[in-house]
C-alpha cells in the first residue's frame, strides 16, 4: 500500500471537517471507554495477564530465529511448507505463484494487515487472480475501494448509508431499489460470500500468532469467516510477519486472554482457532495443501535497534481506540496501513522517518496508549525516540529547530535566562495593557496557531522568582 | 523542635512568566505543611520542550543545570505534573549515560514531586484551611496522572475546602490537547481536543475548572473564553491555599 | 527458493541477537474464574455461555439430548433436518426419542440449517466449547450451518483453556483445526452495532448432559 503519511497535516484537517467521521469516532471512543471499564471489572487478573503477555512477547523476540526454525520444522513435519520472504515483492510473488499453481481464478481472504502492507490484492488482481475479502468490514471496504482505518474495526469510519451504497453499486444482480439497512446488508453479505467460500480454490488468511511448538497458527475472528476460509478451500495460504511467533500453545492461550479484551472488550472472540498444517490422512475435510508465507519486510532490522519493543505488538488496536489524536482525525489521516500510536511508531520504521515524520510528532505524549497496551509497549518513549531521529536529521522546519535550540540554550543558562525572561514578560504585560486589559490576547503575532481559535492569557506581571525574592527582602 | 524538610520550589517556566500567584500559593501550602521553602534563583525550565522535540543534547544541558541548582534540598516540588514528571521520571533516562551526572540525576529524581501529591503522600496533609464557594470540576493532566499517579490526592484535599462542591466531568483523564509544542504545531487537532474537553466541562455545570498544570489550564481557559463561556480556570494550588483574589486565567478583574 | 531467503532472514535475525538475553520467568496466570470445584465450573460455564449469547439446555442424561435438540429446532423455526457429526457417541444417542427429526449423516452443505456435533471440552472461564476437526468430524460442521448445536457431557467441562487443550492432545495428536467457540458468529463492522450471524452460525446451542455413561470420558476433578 502506498503511503501518504507525509500529508498527515492536510489529511488531519480534512478529517476534522468530516462530520460523519467525527460522529463515528466519538461513538467508538465513548463506547470503548465504557466497555473497557466493564471488562476490567470482570477480569481482576488483567494487570497480571498484561505482565505475562509482555514477558511472553519479549522472550519470543529474544529467541526469534530459533523459534522460527522450530516453527518451520513442525509445519514441514505435518506436510506444510514455509516460504521465507525478505520483502513485500517477494511475498507477493510467492503468493501469486502458489495461486497460479493451484489454478486459482478466485481466492477468498480473511482479514490480514500484512496483506495490506504488501499490497497483495492489487497485485493478485493485476495478474488475473480475483481476491474476495470475507471479513465484513474488509468486504465493505473492498467494494468501495477504500483502505482500513482501524486495525480491528476497519470500516468504523463509514455509516450505514455509505456501506449500503457500496453494496448497491457492486451487487448489480439484485433489485436496485431494495432497502439496505444494517440487517439487510448483513444478510446480503452472508448470502453473497457463502458462494465464494464454497467455490474458492485458494483461501488466504493472516495469523494472529504463530506457535513454534506445534507449527500452528492462531486465527481470531468473530465472524467465523477465517474458519470457512481455511476449511473449505483446497489450498490454505497463511501470510504472517516473522515477529508473530511464540514458543508454546500455553503462551498463545495467555495472549488470547488479553487480545480480545483489549481489542473489542469481549472476553474472547466467537472463534479462536489453532490451525496446524493441511488435512490429516482420513480427515473429513480440510485443505490438501498448507503454506505459510513468512515476511520480514524490515522486522529483522527493527529487532536490532531502538524500536525493537514495537515488535511485541499483537495488533489489538486498543491504542487506536483510546488515542485522543486518533479519536480526532481517524485512521486514514495517518496515510498508511497502521494508524494511531502503533502506526506512529511502525510507519516511520517501515516506510522511513522522512516519509512519516509527522506521525510521531502529532502526539501530546499523553500516555493513554501505553496505559492500555496489553504487552506494555513503551509507546511514548518510542515516539520520542523517533523525534530524536527526526531532529538529528533536521527534518522539522528550520524555524522550529532554531526556536527549540534557542530556548534550550538560554534555559540552560539561568543567568542569561532570567533577565531575558523579565524583559519578555514586561513586554507582554505592556502589550496586554495596550490590547485593552481584558486579561487575554485575542491575537498574538507569531502565535496564530494558538490564537487562531483560543485566547492567550495575559501575564499577571513580574516573574515569580524575582517577586519572591523581592518580597523576602522586604519580609520579616 | 525539629525543623521541617527543606523544599526547593521549582516554579516552572509558565508559572514564573505568566502566573506567579500559583508559585505563591504553592509556597504557602508547603509552608503550612511544615516545610522550609526556598526558591533558587538559578532556575529556568525543566527542559521538557527540548526533550519532547527530540533535542536530547540540549535537554541534557538543561537537566544538568537543574540538578545542580536543586540537589541540595531535601525535596524538589513543582506545581506541575509534567515538569515534576520530567525531573522524576525522565531525568534519569536523559542523564543515564552521563558518568558525572547519572547518580546525581537519580538522586534528584527520587526526591522530586508534583505539589499536591507531595502534600498528601509525603507531608501527610489531610485537609486545607480554605474556602471556595461553588461547584468546580477537576481535569487530570496526563503526565501527573499517568507518570506520577496524581489522581486521588487533589480530590481528597478539595473535599476539605469549605463551600466547594466537586462535580466530576466525563473523561477527566483524557488529554486536553495542550501537549507543549503540539498545540501550535498541529493546532487544528489541538483545538478539536480542547473543544471536546470544554464540552465535558460545560456539561458538569461547574463554574470553575481546576487542574495541576498551567499549560493545560491555559489551553482550557483560552478555549473557554473564546467560546464565550463563563467558566473560569484556576490552578488547584490557588484554591487549596485560599488565594483566589487574582483574576482567573485569561480574565481580568471585574469592576464594582 | 526458500533456502536462500530463509538463510538470509535467519542470518539477519542472528546478527541482531543480544549478547545475553535477559532470563525471564513468565508467570502462568490462570484467572480465578477458571478455578473451582467441578460443580462450580459447570455453573459458571452455563452462566458464561449465556452471557456470550449461546443458549444452553441441561438434560439429566443422554436420553434427553435428542428431545432438547428437537426443541431448539422447533422454537427457532429451523425445520426438521440436521446434519450429524460422525462421532459414534452422537450416533449412539436415542434419536428415535425425537422421531420428527431427519438426521443426516453426510458431509455438510452450505444450505444446511442445523449441524449437531460434540466437543472436546467446555471451558468455564468464558463459556467456550473446544471443537476439533478429524476423520469423524468435518470442521465445516462447526461453522457452515445456520445453527450449530453442541452436545456436551458436563464431565467434559474444565476451568481453563489450557485444561481444554490438554484434553485435546491427550488423545495423542494435534488436529488440523482446534477451535474455541464462544457464542454465535457476530460482527460490529456496521457502525459498531452488534449483529449476529454474519458468516458462521446465527445460533449456538449447547445441550449439556449431566449424567452420561460414555459420551465423553470423564476428566479428573478440576483444580
Amino acid at each position: 500500500m502506498d503511503a501518504t503519511s507525509r500529508d498527515f497535516p492536510a489529511n488531519a484537517v480534512r478529517a476534522l471537517g468530516d462530520a460523519t467521521l467525527g460522529r463515528a469516532l466519538e461513538k467508538l471512543q465513548r463506547e470503548f471507554r465504557r466497555d473497557r471499564a466493564a471488562m476490567l471489572a470482570r477480569m481482576p487478573e488483567f494487570e497480571a495477564l498484561r505482565d505475562a503477555a509482555r514477558d511472553i512477547r519479549a522472550a519470543a523476540l529474544d529467541d526469534l530465529p530459533a523459534l522460527l526454525e522450530r516453527f518451520e520444522d513442525n509445519v514441514t513435519a505435518r506436510g506444510g511448507q514455509v516460504h521465507w520472504c525478505a520483502d513485500a515483492a517477494e511475498a507477493r510473488a510467492a503468493i501469486l505463484a502458489l495461486c497460479r499453481a493451484a489454478g486459482a481464478q478466485s481466492v477468498v481472504k480473511g482479514k490480514s494487515m500484512i496483506s495490506e502492507e504488501i499490497g497483495l490484492n492489487d497485485h493478485l488482481e493485476a495478474n488475473g487472480v480475483v481476491p474476495v475479502e470475507t471479513d465484513l468490514g474488509e468486504y465493505i471496504l473492498q467494494l468501495r475501494r477504500e483502505t482500513p482505518s482501524h486495525v480491528v474495526m476497519p470500516a468504523i469510519h463509514l455509516n450505514v448509508t455509505q456501506i449500503g451504497d457500496g453494496f448497491r453499486d457492486a451487487h448489480t444482480d439484485r433489485d436496485p431499489h431494495r432497502a439496505l439497512d444494517a440487517d439487510a446488508i448483513l444478510a446480503e453479505a452472508r448470502d453473497h460470500l457463502r458462494d465464494r467460500f464454497v467455490t474458492a480454490q485458494v483461501g488466504i488468511t493472516g495469523a494472529n500468532m504463530l506457535i513454534a511448538e506445534t507449527g500452528s497458527i492462531v486465527l481470531v475472528t468473530n465472524e467465523g469467516n477465517g474458519d470457512l476460509v481455511h476449511t473449505l478451500a483446497p489450498v490454505h495460504i497463511v501470510v504472517a510477519s516473522i515477529e508473530k511467533v511464540v514458543p508454546t500453545v500455553a503462551d498463545a492461550l495467555t495472549l488470547v486472554r488479553v487480545l480480545a479484551r483489549s481489542a473489542t472488550t469481549q472476553e474472547i472472540t466467537s472463534y479462536t482457532s489453532i490451525v496446524t498444517g493441511p488435512k490429516r490422512p482420513g480427515d473429513a475435510d480440510g485443505p490438501g495443501a498448507f503454506h505459510v508465507v513468512l515476511l520480514d519486510n524490515g522486522r529483522s532490522r527493527l529487532l536490532g535497534g531502538p524500536f525493537r519493543d514495537i515488535l511485541r505488538c499483537i495488533r489489538c488496536g486498543a491504542c487506536q481506540s483510546l488515542c485522543p489524536v486518533y479519536g480526532a482525525v481517524g485512521g486514514h489521516a495517518y496515510g498508511w496501513v497502521y494508524a494511531g500510536p502503533v502506526g506512529a511508531v511502525l510507519t516511520p520504521a517501515l516506510t522511513g522517518i522522512e516519509e512519516a515524520r509527522h506521525l510521531p510528532a502529532a502526539s501530546t505524549l499523553c500516555g493513554q496508549c501505553e496505559a492500555v497496551c496489553p504487552v506494555r509497549i513503551p509507546l511514548p518513549a518510542l515516539l520520542r525516540r523517533w523525534r530524536e531521529e527526526a531532529f538529528a536529521r533536521a527534518l522539522s522546519t528550520a524555524t522550529e529547530r532554531r526556536l527549540i535550540r534557542l530556548w534550550a540554550q538560554v534555559a540552560a543558562r539561568p543567568l542569561v535566562y532570567r533577565p531575558l525572561l523579565r524583559l519578555a514578560v514586561a513586554a507582554l504585560t505592556l502589550a496586554a495593557r495596550l490590547a485593552g486589559g481584558g486579561g487575554r490576547f485575542r491575537t498574538l503575532p507569531f502565535a496564530g496557531g494558538w490564537t487562531g481559535a483560543r485566547d492567550f492569557p495575559a501575564p499577571q506581571g513580574g516573574t515569580f522568582v524575582e517577586r519572591w525574592h523581592a518580597a523576602r527582602g522586604r519580609g520579616p | 523542635m525539629t525543623e521541617g524538610p527543606s523544599v526547593g520550589l521549582f516554579a516552572t517556566c509558565l508559572v514564573d512568566a505568566l502566573r506567579p500567584s500559583v508559585g505563591f500559593a504553592a509556597a504557602a501550602l508547603l509552608q503550612r505543611a511544615g516545610c522550609r521553602v526556598e526558591v533558587p534563583r538559578a532556575q529556568a525550565c525543566c527542559g521538557q520542550p527540548a526533550w519532547n522535540a527530540g533535542d536530547r543534547r540540549d535537554a541534557a544541558r538543561i537537566a544538568r543545570s537543574v540538578v545542580a541548582a536543586f540537589e541540595g534540598f531535601d525535596y524538589v516540588v513543582a506545581p506541575s505534573g509534567s515538569c515534576a514528571g520530567m525531573l522524576r521520571v525522565h531525568y534519569p533516562a536523559l542523564l543515564g549515560d552521563d558518568s558525572a551526572f547519572a547518580a546525581r540525576a537519580a538522586a534528584l529524581a527520587e526526591k522530586s514531586y508534583e505539589l499536591v501529591s507531595f502534600l498528601v503522600d509525603v507531608m501527610d496533609m489531610r485537609a486545607v484551611d480554605a474556602r471556595f464557594a461553588g461547584t468546580v470540576t477537576y481535569h487530570d493532566s496526563c503526565a501527573g496522572l499517568r507518570e506520577l499517579g496524581v489522581k486521588d490526592q487533589p480530590r481528597r484535599l478539595l473535599a476539605t475546602v469549605d463551600g466547594l462542591v466537586l462535580a466530576e466531568m466525563t473523561d477527566a483523564g483524557v488529554c486536553c490537547g495542550f501537549g507543549g509544542t503540539f498545540c501550535v504545531k498541529y493546532p487544528e487537532i489541538s483545538v478539536a481536543m480542547a473543544r471536546t474537553k470544554t464540552a465535558h466541562i460545560a456539561a458538569t455545570g461547574a463554574a470553575t475548572v481546576l487542574a495541576g498544570d498551567l499549560g493545560c489550564l491555559m489551553n482550557m481557559a483560552g478555549t473557554l473564553t473564546r467560546e464565550g463561556s463563563a467558566v473560569e480556570a484556576r490552578h488547584v494550588a490557588e484554591v487549596l491555599a485560599g488565594m483566589t483574589d487574582a483574576p482567573a486565567i485569561a480574565t481580568a478583574k471585574k469592576d464594582g | 527458493m526458500s533456502g536462500a531467503g530463509r538463510d538470509r532472514i535467519l542470518a539477519a535475525l542472528r546478527a541482531t541477537a543480544r549478547a545475553s538475553a535477559p532470563s525471564r520467568t513468565i508467570a502462568r496466570v490462570v484467572p480465578a474464574r477458571a478455578r473451582g470445584d467441578h460443580a462450580a465450573l459447570v455453573t459458571r460455564f452455563v452462566e458464561m455461555a449465556d452471557l456470550a449469547g449461546a443458549s444452553v439446555a441441561r438434560v439429566a442424561d443422554a436420553a434427553g439430548a435428542p428431545g432438547a435438540v428437537a426443541g431448539y429446532l422447533a422454537r427457532n423455526g429451523l425445520g426438521e433436518d440436521l446434519v450429524l457429526a460422525g462421532e459414534p457417541a452422537l450416533s449412539a444417542l436415542p434419536w428415535h426419542h425425537a422421531p420428527r427429526l431427519l438426521v443426516h449423516r453426510r458431509p455438510p452443505l452450505p444450505t444446511d440449517r442445523v449441524s449437531v456435533t460434540g466437543a472436546v471440552a467446555g471451558v468455564a472461564e468464558t463459556g467456550t466449547v473446544l471443537v476439533r476437526s478429524g476423520a469423524q468430524v468435518a470442521n465445516a460442521l462447526h461453522v457452515l450451518a445456520e445453527a450449530h448445536i453442541v452436545v456436551l457431557d458436563a464431565g467434559a467441562i474444565v476451568g481453563s483453556y489450557e485444561e481444554a487443550w490438554a484434553r485435546l492432545v491427550a488423545g495423542g495428536e494435534v488436529p488440523r483445526a482446534a477451535t474455541f467457540i464462544t457464542g454465535p458468529s457476530r460482527t460490529a463492522d456496521i457502525e459498531k452495532t452488534p449483529q449476529i450471524g454474519v458468516h458462521g452460525p446465527k445460533g449456538l446451542h449447547i445441550v449439556l448432559i449431566h449424567d452420561s455413561e460414555g459420551l465423553h470420558r470423564r476428566g479428573g476433578a478440576a483444580t
